[in-house]
Order: structure tokens, then C-alpha cells, then sequence
């Protein structure tokens, strides 16, 4: 999967998990701000991310997953 | 009032089925490709709550928190009572509900699949508790006063209507929100279907549901939920609302016997407990709304313990389940707006596909066809499995 698929497919699904429009998860958006998480809607961006890429996000790592560029290094770096 | 069911999603609609005996039952093909000895079932929409309900709070209710969402939404506006209003003063919530199969069937299925449990989502732990709908409710309209589950089985309606009652004529609640609700889908009532419980009429799904027939041949599951504003006459008046109906008498009991087959001892002191508590004559009572379900056994019981209780006076009784279906932990308080909807309106729905009595149902006046009929006084009970019983009689206001 290239990286520009692995962005197609993150900003398809979040749109639709957490309505919102695709153009504002822009590359240096921060995610939490982006998709108003709270500390239990973040656990829905790590089974969407887990459903969808069946890629973990363990909690010791969600602080280095800040923006949504960083969500996109985290996935094609973790990709089997 | 206010209602989310098979036979509409507003009180006029409903209404209007009922009089007109309009059936809510459908054949579920999912049912049927899923091994179901009966795809029977009631059709209830779910609602697009988009527009109303924030996704981060959506994400905590499954589809009877969303039904009862709606039934709620309707009975606080009939109500007049607004959100200002809750904000200022301490309102309760209760409601029957005694099952959340559908969300816990997702949640663990998530679990096995990923070996992991944060697969489940952020809303599954909230989704997957009997308390839900309550939780639920009590958050998005910020009540403060009792957040309470019943779960009685298919008794837990009427049991959330008996105490909303008992803690407002105690004056421990003015105002209170009582209901109940039952999600419709395949994974509640997978079990149910297992133990042949349910109707096998499948090329006649309108036909199925026949209370108190002769032909009956099990029961046909419902859902949806019904939503009652429940308050002393004081605080009602005193804020200028147009009282409906009043809750005179809550009668219970347990059967003390078998966990699915009922008795006609424990049903009969449930009919006897309300009568008591209401202080009224069983002659005074103008209409029945049975609990039956369209089960052998249950019917010919129910019909016993009816006629054992009034005796030579043959008053007119029906099940509405013969249109709805069994709506099971929301019965109670569905069953209690229909047979307000009666009384306001003058009728009596028709207990639908009721052609026949056999030996046992023989003993009571089974109205087959819709009829006009003006009374002031209803009584109305709800059974379930354990021997759970609950009777309630209601008054015009």
C-alpha cells in the first residue's frame, strides 16, 4: 500500500466515523483538535485504525500520534 | 406520552393502528438465513438521530436507547416540560429494559477477532449494559433525580410505571420518566427463538400474533419504546400542565415457581394487590389490557386468573399484542399509553386474530373487534419469565 493510499483510506474512513468533512484533516492538523476526541472517542481512532489497517496503536505510542502526518508515518511504518 | 413502535412513531399514528387493528408484524428474512425456527417480528425504523444527538454521545446508545430517545423527546414535549425545566428542577428517569444483546454480541465478537478489547470501541461498555437506556437519557437531558433500571423481565415496564408511582405518592420524586424499552434485532431474541417460543405462521405474519385464540402457537417479538412523564397532581397543575390519566394502583407478586410457565396463583394476586392498592371494585374497572402473549400456556392462565378475580362481572379485556407482538421489557409501558389512547379516545382496540376461545379462554369476555366504548378505569398487567408480575390500574383525568 503507498503512503497516498494509506491517506485516501485514513481520511475515508475518519470522515466517516466521526463526521467530519475530509478536507480538514489537513497533513499538520492535530488529530484530537481535528475530530473533537475525548478521552474515550480516541479509543474509536485506534479500532478504526485496527479495523481498517489492522495496525495496533498501543497507548504508550498515541503521544508520538499527534498530528495526522504522524498517523500516516505510524501506519506505513507498522504495516505487515 | 410518547412512543417509538411497530404501529407508528407518534401518538396519532398509533392511535389510529389501533383502531383500525393494523398489524406491525413482518417475516425477517436475516431471521430465517440466520437458522430461526420463526423469522417473525414486529418492524420497527430505526431513527437517524444526526441532526439531534452529538456523534460523541451516540457512540454510548444502542438502538432501545435511541427508540427511548425519541418516545422521551415526544412525552417531554406533550408534557410541555422543556430542557430549561429539567436544567432548573430534580426529574427521575426509570425504565424497564432487561437485555442489551446486540451491542454485547458486537463487543465480544470484536474482542475474538482482534485480541484486543480497545476493537470494541469507545461506546460498547456504555451499549452493553442493562442500565443504557437510563444512562443514556439521564446524560442527555441532565436529570438529577432517580436513574433507575428495571429489569423484571417482560414485567419490567410495568414495574418501572409501579415504582415511578410509589416514589411519587411517597413524595420522595415529583416528576419522573418512566418507560420502557426493547431492542429488535436477531441477537435478543436468538435464544428466545430456541426454546420454540415464538409463532411458526410464517406464510400469514399478520395472522401470527392471535392472543387468546384458540390457534395460537407462540408468541411474536416486538420492540420499540414508550416514554410516560410521571408526576404528583401538584407539581403537574402547579407548572400548568393538562394532566392525561392517573396511576391509582401498582399490584405485584412473584409466582414462586417455574422459571417459564406460569401459574394462575401468582398472576391472580397481582390483579388482587392492584385492585387493593387502587381501593377500587373490580365493577369500576372498564377495560382490561391482558399481558397475553399468544402462548399456550400463558393465555389460558392469564384468562384464569381474570375470571377468577372478577368473578360474574364479564369485563371487556384485550391483548394488543395481537397487533404489536410481544414488546417485552417495554410492554408495560407501551401497553399502558394504548390503553390510554383507548380511554382518551373512546374504543377498544380489537384484540386482533382472536376468532376463537379454547376451554380455558372461554372464561372471559374477549373483545375480537374494534369497538366505541367510552370507560374511565383500565387495569393492565405484565408478566414475565421467573414469575415476575405487575398490575397497574389507571384512571381518566
Amino acid at each position: 500500500m503507498t503512503r497516498e493510499e494509506i491517506i485516501d483510506q485514513v481520511k475515508e474512513v475518519l470522515a466517516e466515523e466521526f463526521e467530519v468533512e475530509q478536507d480538514v484533516m489537513t497533513d499538520d492538523a492535530i488529530i484530537k483538535d481535528t475530530l473533537e476526541l475525548d478521552s474515550l472517542s480516541l479509543v474509536d481512532l485506534v479500532a478504526v485504525i485496527e479495523h481498517t489497517f489492522k495496525v495496533k496503536i498501543p497507548a504508550a505510542d498515541l503521544p508520538t500520534v499527534k498530528t495526522f502526518a504522524q498517523l500516516y508515518d505510524y501506519i506505513e511504518s507498522h504495516l505487515k | 406520552m410518547g412512543i417509538w413502535s411497530c404501529l407508528g412513531y407518534d401518538l396519532d399514528t398509533v392511535r389510529d393502528a389501533l383502531y383500525n387493528g393494523k398489524s406491525g408484524i413482518v417475516f425477517d428474512q436475516t431471521r430465517k438465513d440466520m437458522g430461526f425456527r420463526s423469522a417473525l417480528t414486529a418492524f420497527v425504523e430505526k431513527p437517524d438521530l444526526k441532526k439531534l444527538i452529538l456523534r460523541n454521545q451516540r457512540q454510548f446508545m444502542p438502538e432501545e436507547a435511541q427508540y427511548a430517545y425519541c418516545s422521551t423527546r415526544q412525552a417531554l414535549e406533550q408534557a410541555g416540560i422543556t430542557q430549561e425545566f429539567l436544567d432548573e428542577h430534580e426529574v427521575g428517569i426509570l425504565f424497564g429494559n432487561d437485555s442489551v444483546a446486540q451491542a454485547t454480541y458486537k463487543a465480544v465478537n470484536k474482542i475474538y477477532e482482534y485480541k484486543d478489547t480497545a476493537a470494541c470501541g469507545s461506546g460498547s461498555i456504555f451499549q452493553s449494559m442493562n442500565s443504557t437506556v437510563t444512562m443514556n437519557l439521564a446524560t442527555l437531558f441532565h436529570l438529577r433525580g432517580i436513574n433507575l433500571t428495571t429489569s423484571g423481565a417482560c414485567a419490567s415496564g410495568s414495574h418501572a410505571l409501579g415504582l415511578a408511582y410509589l416514589l411519587i405518592k411517597d413524595g420522595l420524586q415529583d416528576c419522573i420518566i418512566a418507560g420502557g424499552a426493547q431492542e429488535v434485532n436477531p441477537e435478543s431474541v436468538g435464544s428466545f427463538d430456541g426454546i420454540q417460543a415464538f409463532s411458526t405462521r410464517e406464510d400469514e405474519p399478520t395472522k401470527a400474533s392471535r392472543p387468546f385464540d384458540k390457534n395460537r402457537d407462540g408468541l411474536v417479538p416486538g420492540g420499540g419504546a414508550a416514554t410516560l412523564i410521571v408526576e404528583s397532581l401538584d407539581h403537574a397543575l402547579a407548572r400548568g400542565a393538562k394532566p392525561i390519566a392517573e396511576i391509582i394502583g401498582w399490584g405485584f407478586s412473584g409466582n414462586g415457581d417455574h422459571i417459564s410457565t406460569p401459574n394462575v396463583a401468582g398472576p391472580q394476586r397481582s390483579l388482587e394487590l392492584a385492585l387493593k392498592s387502587a381501593g377500587v371494585d373490580v365493577h369500576e374497572i372498564g377495560y382490561v389490557n391482558a399481558h397475553a402473549t399468544s402462548t399456550h400456556a400463558g393465555d389460558g392462565r392469564e384468562a384464569m386468573a381474570i375470571a377468577n378475580v372478577f368473578g360474574d362481572f364479564k369485563v371487556p379485556v384485550t391483548s394488543t399484542k395481537g397487533q404489536t407482538g410481544h414488546e417485552m421489557w417495554m410492554a408495560g409501558a407501551s401497553e399502558a399509553i394504548y390503553s390510554i389512547l383507548m380511554m382518551k379516545n373512546n374504543f377498544i382496540a380489537g384484540s386482533l386474530n382472536f376468532e376463537e376461545p379454547d376451554e380455558e379462554t372461554a372464561c372471559i369476555n374477549v373483545v375480537a373487534k374494534t369497538q366505541e366504548a367510552h370507560f374511565d378505569m383500565f387495569l393492565s398487567n405484565s408478566f414475565g419469565f421467573g414469575g415476575t408480575n405487575s398490575t397497574l390500574i389507571i384512571k381518566n383525568y
